[in-house]
């Protein structure tokens, strides 16, 4: 029996954990001596109030819905991957390959190479912890995080030492050429008459990150794959009996998990920078957790949980910008959501549930 | 509905106050932040002296990513900040689109060379301030090894070491100055216990001397000189006050005076290229309360005819960025 409604469930508690999480945000600002309303009226505007505040808003929510998914499809079968930011630093790092490989004509055909590209470093980076999970037992928690630590030493060996323009102090790949330049938002919409600000990041990758959702949702819910994925998560001494061969299962979805994670540098490399530049992922790939648990692992809930992350760093950045307040307090406020969204669920979950139970038991009485 | 009006009505008076106003200055600081006893610490106080002495108000921001630097610059310009001043190379490949977009705007970029009609490119000639203190560790060390202990390995580094490096073999040709760096990434330039295995490393293969180019890291490299009873040489900001009695001197950097010409020139800054060396008090050797026990008055004599020589042009430093050489290793 559930105790409480679906629609409670998916929309009332993550929307009364944000409401806390801002309550205690506005306090901490207060505490400081800022006015919280002003704060958080210049976060809302700065990140929704303008073209280019909702382009850096989606920007940042593309990447987060590609590590978002990233983190679901392993969560899925149990397997809690925390190694995203390495797999999207060796995205970036396929990603940059393949931009720098030929001079591209076309975006169209840049697009689909890089994203080939991009996905199969970010898998073949998930795979070592994952044959080391399903072949040796090593626990993939501890696997992957070291190897977000060996991606960014690797990253920065080939950076100075394969990609970097010689003399320049710039940790940074040469620009890609202006084939594989990736439309923004700005020229997506042009020809349908509005004009979106054309400084803003925000680009074609939007749209790829909401066919991978998708996607996701057809390949976790509505394949074989999916069904021997989530059953492997749900019992693993069932699923061996069903016939599902565990090795195979960790093996498959973690590849799937690193590819997701790896197709984020068309975002943030191809799409914004243009050029590998070192510590490109700048902690997405840990946000991805958050968004996952947040989104609770359904494509929805990831694409919206996406949307308020994006929005905490855009506002955030505005916050610093024009209130002064310093960007540790910045970071507090996105800890304080994490914290009550993805720590703290019982503590809505567990006093809503009652409340319901005594609704329901009322209406029966 | 209303909420949603009046967060337009808000950004509207916003606009209008901030139209209204007379140019403010900005700084934007390099993700090392606004206090890292260094760099970016001598930027802020640049500013704060423009503060304290004009009563003025500037705008300030400390990034927290890459991705943040076109769009820090790009939201100063629009709201109409003017000078925007940026402390670090790193801003380089995004102020050449931004400077384009916003021609009435003046930006001036610290240690770097942008070229455009609207920039300020403000460099250093740290190879002449490396020299003095080179002949200042000849003096102090009793044997013939020094050291060097960079942060990020890239030229602009190796640039110290290399001024260093000739003003030691001035002094003593036969010596030997022992280089390390603590990294390739940026990491580099924060990691205090590396920088502290690099001094003890050079201090075993006979260094008495050791000169910190390295950011935060060089914290590090002073507390194991102290500890291990050598003297270090400071970088950038004055930082004789940190390790009292073990810090022969520093080789300041004015990144504070080039911020604080910037905001005084307001509007109208004159755009070019800056070369601050000795001749124009841009680097030097700096002595205080904290350091003068230190300094002999023969080694003060030496150092002070190597400041004159240099801007006399008697002497003139290789400049290890012009040829990415150095002859005096």
């Amino acid at each position: 029996m559930s105790k409480m409604p679906k629609w409670a469930d998916a929309v009332l508690i993550p929307l009364i954990s944000i409401l806390i999480a801002f309550f205690f945000s506005g306090v901490v600002i207060w505490a400081i001596g800022k006015d919280p309303f002003v704060a958080i009226k210049t976060m809302v505007q700065g990140a929704f109030g303008s073209t280019q505040g909702v382009g850096y808003t989606l920007y940042y929510a593309t990447n987060f819905i590609f590590t978002g998914l990233a983190v679901a499809v392993a969560y899925h079968a149990r397997l809690f991957n925390i190694g995203g930011e390495g797999q999207a630093t060796l995205g970036g790092l396929g990603v940059t390959l393949v931009c720098l490989a030929v001079p591209w004509p076309h975006w169209a055909l840049a697009l689909p190479a890089a994203m080939i590209g991009g996905a199969l470093f970010g898998a073949a980076w998930a795979f070592i912890p994952a044959w080391l999970q399903a072949k040796r037992g090593s626990h993939i928690v501890i696997t992957t995080i070291m190897f977000n630590y060996i991606g960014a030493a690797l990253l920065g060996y080939v950076l100075l030492n394969v990609l970097k323009v010689p003399g320049s102090m710039l940790t940074e790949s040469a620009r890609f050429p202006a084939g594989a330049h990736l439309p923004t938002f700005h020229e997506m919409l042009a020809p349908f008459g509005i004009n979106f600000n054309k400084n803003a990041p925000a680009n074609m990758s939007f749209l790829v990150a909401i066919l991978a959702s998708v996607a996701f949702y057809f390949l976790i819910w509505r394949t074989r794959l999916g069904y021997e994925i989530r059953a492997y998560g749900q019992s693993e001494t069932a699923a061996k009996y069903a016939g599902i061969n565990p090795a195979r299962i960790v093996i498959i979805a973690m590849l799937i998990s690193g590819a997701l994670a790896g197709l984020m540098a068309i975002n943030n490399v191809m799409g914004e920078a243009e050029r590998l530049i070192d510590n490109a992922v700048e902690g997405a790939g840990f946000i991805g957790i958050a968004v996952a648990l947040m989104g609770r692992n359904h494509p929805i809930g990831i694409f919206l949980a996406s949307i308020l992350f994006g929005f905490l760093y855009q506002g955030g950045a505005e916050l610093a910008f024009w209130e002064s307040i310093p960007r540790e307090l910045v970071v507090v406020i996105q800890a304080l959501v994490i914290m009550f969204t993805g720590a703290l669920d019982n503590m809505v979950r567990v006093p809503l549930e009652k409340l319901f139970l005594a609704f329901s038991k009322k209406k029966e009485a | 509905m209303t909420l949603m009006k009046s967060f337009l009505g808000a950004a509207a008076t916003l606009a209008l106050t901030s139209g209204a106003a007379m140019a403010e200055p900005a700084i934007i600081f390099d993700l090392g932040g606004k206090f890292d006893k260094s760099f970016n610490e001598s930027s802020y106080n640049g500013a704060e002296r423009w503060k304290a002495e004009t009563g003025g108000t500037y705008r300030d921001v400390e990034l927290q990513s890459d991705a943040q630097r076109e769009q820090a610059l790009r939201r100063f310009a629009e709201n109409g900040f003017n000078p925007i001043v940026m402390a670090g190379f790193s801003f380089a490949t995004a102020l050449e689109t931004v400077a384009a977009d916003f021609p009435d705007t003046k930006f001036t970029i610290i240690d770097m060379v942008v070229d455009a009609p609207n920039v300020r490119s403000v460099v250093f000639n740290e190879h002449e301030g490396s020299y003095v203190v080179g002949v200042a560790a000849a003096y102090a060390a009793k044997g013939d090894t020094v050291s060097f202990v960079g942060g990020m390995d890239i030229p602009l580094i190796s640039k110290f070491a290399c001024g260093y490096a000739q003003g030691f073999k001035s002094v003593k040709p036969e010596g030997k100055v022992i280089v390390n760096m603590t990294g390739t990434t940026p990491a580099a330039w924060n990691d205090p216990v590396k920088g502290g295995e690099l001094t003890r490393a050079q201090k075993a293969a006979g260094s008495e001397v050791v000169f910190a180019a390295a950011g935060g890291t060089g914290l590090g490299v002073l507390q194991t000189a102290a500890d291990e009873g050598m003297l270090a040489i400071g970088v950038d900001s004055n930082q004789n006050y940190l390790q009292p009695g073990h810090v022969l001197t520093s080789m300041v950097k004015r990144v504070d005076n080039a911020v604080y010409d910037a905001f005084m020139q307001g509007e109208d800054l004159e755009p070019g290229i800056f070369v601050m060396g000795l001749a124009n008090d841009g680097v030097g050797a700096a002595i205080d309360e904290y350091n003068e026990a230190l300094i002999t008055p023969e080694m003060k004599a030496a150092m002070d005819d190597a400041t004159a020589k240099i801007i006399s042009g008697e002497v003139v430093v290789h400049d290890y960025m012009t040829d990415e050489t150095c002859p005096a290793y």
